[in-house]
C-alpha cells in the first residue's frame, strides 16, 4: 500500500487524470498534488492520488553527480 | 527517464556498494521505516553486497504489520452487520483478527469490497444508497491525505450512508518512542522516502539532533545504496544531519496541500501499534467536525481484548530487535499463505520478504 508508483500523466480532466503506469492506464486524482500538473509529467501516485510532480532535471542531476561521485562514465 | 530502470542499474548499484564498504571504517546499524524499502532490500539482496560491518535493520514501516488486531476484529465485526459493505485496500483482507480475516468473513457472506483508491469507496456508498459503506483507512502519511479528501467529499456530497474506520498512523511519534527505548543502538535511519513527500524533513530533525543521521530515501536499488553511502558518510564524517537523496520527489517542506487536508479532518491520538504498545500522538482520529462521517460513532460495537498469537514474535521484529530467521514458527508453522503474524501477511513485511527472497534475491 505505501508502494508509491511514478507514471506519465496523459490527460487532465478537472482534478482528475489518465497516468500511464508501463501500459496500464488509471484515473488518479490530482487534488493533493501541491504545484501545476502538466501532460507529459510524471507523478508519483498512491492509492489513486497523486502526491507530488516528479522533478525531471533534478532526478538527472543526482543520478549525474552519483556517477560523478563513484567515478563511473556519465554516459552510463 | 521513466523513473524505474535507470535506479536498477546493476553496474552503477555494484559500483555505490564497493564505495560504501571501501569507506566504512565504523560497525553501524540504520534502520529503514517503510515496508517499501523492505521490500526492495529483501528483493535485490542489499545487505549480502554490503560490508559485515553495516547492519540493515527493519523497523515498523509496514502499515499492515502494525494496525493491531482489535481493528480487524473491530472491521470484522461491522462487515457481519446487515446492509454494512466494508471496503479497504487489498493487503487488509487477508491479516488475522482473532476470529477470521476480513477475507475469511466474505466467504461466511459478508460483503467486503477491495478498492483501489478512498475515492472508490466514496463511489460505492453513491451506488448503494440503501447500504452503509465502511471504509477502513490504514496507512501512513502516505494515505492518510487520501481517507482525508474521501471524507471531505462525502461531507461536500451530504452522502449519510459514507464513514470510515481511521487506523492511520503517523511517523514522528513512533521514531521518537523507538529511538527512546533503548532497546536497540541506531546510527542512522534510512527516512521514508513516500512519507516524507507529504512531511518534508520535520519528522527527523529531533533524530538528527540526537545523534542519528538521516537520509530520507527512495525505492530502487540505487536509491537505498546512495542513501546507505551517504549515511555511512555521515558516520565516518562525525555528522548527524537530516538529508535528502530522493530529492526527484521530496521537498524540505513536503506537500503543504496535502498536509492542510489531513490536519482538516484528522486530529492526533495516542494509537496502538502491533507488537509495540500505545504511542501517545501517534494515531489519527477523525475531528469532531467530521464525526458523522466516522464509523465509531456511528456503530455500536464492543469488542474483548485480544491476545497476540502464541510464539509469534512480530513485535520484537517491528522494534527492530530481532529478525524474522529468529522465529520460531518462521517458515515453519507461518508461511505466506498459512499466516500466523501480521509481518508475514503482507508484501511489504518483514517475514514475507525474506520468505519470498531466501536465497534468490537479485539486481
Amino acid at each position: 500500500m505505501c508502494l508509491g508508483i511514478p507514471g506519465r500523466v496523459d490527460k487532465i480532466e478537472g482534478e482528475m487524470a489518465t497516468v500511464e503506469f508501463g501500459g496500464a492506464d488509471r484515473q488518479v486524482s490530482l487534488e493533493l498534488v501541491p504545484g501545476e500538473v502538466n501532460v507529459g509529467d510524471y507523478v508519483l501516485v498512491h492509492a489513486g492520488f497523486a502526491l507530488e510532480r516528479i522533478d525531471e532535471d533534478e532526478a538527472r542531476e543526482t543520478l549525474q553527480m552519483l556517477k560523478e561521485a563513484i567515478g563511473l562514465e556519465t554516459s552510463q | 527517464m521513466k523513473h524505474r530502470s535507470e535506479y536498477r542499474n546493476p553496474l552503477l548499484a555494484g559500483a555505490i556498494a564497493d564505495r560504501i564498504n571501501r569507506i566504512s571504517r565504523k560497525p553501524c546499524s540504520f534502520m529503514e521505516f517503510c515496508g517499501g524499502h523492505t521490500l526492495t532490500i529483501a528483493r535485490h539482496g542489499i545487505g549480502s553486497m554490503l560490508s559485515e560491518r553495516i547492519n540493515l535493520l527493519s523497523g515498523p514501516g509496514c502499515p499492515v504489520c502494525v494496525t493491531p488486531m482489535e481493528e480487524v476484529d473491530l472491521m470484522s465485526a461491522l462487515a457481519g452487520l446487515p446492509d454494512v459493505i466494508v471496503a479497504t485496500y487489498g493487503d487488509m483482507l487477508r491479516v488475522p483478527g482473532s476470529k477470521a480475516s476480513l477475507l475469511e468473513r466474505r466467504a461466511e457472506g459478508a460483503d467486503v469490497r477491495v478498492v483501489y483508491s478512498s475515492y472508490d469507496a466514496v463511489e460505492l456508498a453513491m451506488s448503494n444508497p440503501h447500504r452503509q459503506v465502511v471504509f477502513f483507512g490504514i496507512g501512513f502519511e502516505t494515505t492518510a491525505p487520501a481517507t482525508a479528501a474521501a471524507v471531505l467529499k462525502a461531507s461536500s456530497l451530504g452522502l449519510e450512508n459514507f464513514s470510515v474506520i481511521s487506523a492511520h498512523k503517523t511517523t514522528p511519534p513512533i521514531i521518537a518512542a523507538l529511538l527512546s527505548s533503548g532497546e536497540m543502538r541506531l546510527d542512522g535511519l534510512v527516512c521514508p522516502g513516500h512519507v516524507s513527500v507529504i512531511t518534508g524533513v520535520a519528522p527527523y530533525r529531533q533524530a538528527a539532533a540526537q545523534g542519528v543521521s538521516c537520509v530520507i530515501t527512495g525505492f530502487e536499488p540505487v536509491d537505498i545504496l546512495q542513501a546507505v553511502l551517504m549515511l555511512v558518510e555521515q558516520v565516518e564524517q562525525g555528522r548527524s544531519e537530516v538529508e535528502i537523496q530522493y530529492s526527484r520527489t521530496v521537498r524540505d517542506e513536503g506537500n503543504p496541500r496535502a498536509l492542510r487536508i489531513m490536519e482538516r479532518v484528522f486530529a492526533p491520538v495516542a494509537s496502538n501499534w502491533r507488537g509495540i504498545g500505545v504511542v501517545p500522538g501517534s494515531g489519527l482520529e477523525v475531528r469532531e467536525q467530521y464525526c458523522a462521517f466516522n464509523a465509531r460513532n456511528r456503530f455500536d460495537i464492543t469488542l474483548p481484548e485480544t491476545d497476540e498469537p502464541a510464539g509469534c514474535i512480530c513485535g520484537r521484529i517491528l522494534r527492530g530487535a530481532a529478525s524474522p530467521a529468529d522465529c520460531p514458527l518462521f517458515a515453519g508453522r507461518c508461511t505466506p499463505t498459512s499466516p500466523v503474524g501480521a509481518c508475514m501477511v503482507s508484501s511489504e513485511g518483514a517475514c514475507q520478504a525474506h520468505f519470498r527472497f531466501r536465497g534468490h534475491a537479485r539486481l
